[in-house]
């Protein structure tokens, strides 16, 4: 089979494994950001790609392996809509088999003592991302979803 | 997590001297910024100027620090990078805390007022 050529845009499809413990997640974000296909992002895209994988990565070793030894699978795959993300983990199924909402109950006449230290994630990744999608198969979780380009 | 501080007649300046704020080091934050300001009264201004990316956990650990200090003490914030502001916009704490432009501007408001 011949080489794809340079043009092709799956030659900058990235695929990296990382274990997703949070020092793990700052080093493969670092290695993921210093690459294509992020590298041919805008500055802003970059920054919206780098909080959504560290949500969805930190949400990984938190959450599907409850802060225990694990690793994940991050695929990247630049569309022209901008950036189709897959991420594998082998840890438990999310509550409800489905992604949280992440509806966030906060606002300016919120009091100081009820303001939330937490549960910010999941609104990140859903108001930043497209056609997020989840899929529980042959015991991974799979989830799916673009980062769109904005310029 | 090195974090300098000034001190001004009531007003403590903290400058966060990494450029993450993040899962890995939120709560060493939350930890040497309630240490930092226990010897202090008045505002505090939290600069962050130099913090290029900010996820929900250092999210929390900086709300954290503003509820510890209420409801005598304020958090403000200045010097806000394009990712960070955007993490607090698209969260509305944007809505929650005093943002000043720049740490100057923090610490003239204070003149003023």
């Amino acid at each position: 089979m011949r080489p794809a050529p340079d043009l092709d845009l799956s030659v900058q499809t990235l695929h990296l494994v990382l274990a997703a413990d949070p020092d793990s997640v700052r080093d493969g974000l670092a290695r993921i950001l210093a690459l294509p296909p992020l590298t041919g992002l805008s500055d802003d895209d970059r920054g919206t790609a780098e909080v959504v994988l560290a949500e969805v990565l930190n949400n990984i070793g938190e959450h599907a392996y409850a802060g225990g030894a694990g690793t994940v699978e991050v695929t990247l795959v630049p569309v022209m809509a901008g950036l189709d993300c897959l991420v594998v983990d082998q840890g438990v199924t999310m509550p409800g088999n489905q992604p949280p909402t992440g509806r966030l109950t906060v606002g300016p006449e919120t009091p100081v003592p009820d303001l939330p230290e937490g549960g910010f994630g999941w609104h990140l990744i859903r108001v930043l991302t497209q056609d997020l999608a989840y899929a529980r198969i042959d015991g991974c979780n799979r989830l799916s979803f673009t980062l769109p380009n904005t310029g | 997590m090195q974090l300098q501080t000034q001190t001004r007649p009531r007003l403590l300046s903290v400058l966060v001297m990494e450029d993450r704020i993040d899962a890995a080091s939120a709560i060493q934050f939350k930890e040497r910024m309630r240490d930092l300001t226990q010897t202090a009264d008045g505002r505090v201004v939290l600069d962050l100027a130099r913090v290029m990316f900010l996820d929900s956990s250092g999210l929390g650990a900086i709300v954290a620090v503003k509820k510890l200090l209420a409801p005598d003490r304020v958090l403000e914030l200045s010097g806000l990078t394009p990712t960070v502001e955007k993490v607090f916009r698209l969260t509305r704490m944007d809505t929650i805390f005093t943002i000043h432009p720049s740490h100057e501007v923090a610490v003239s408001h204070a003149a003023s007022a």
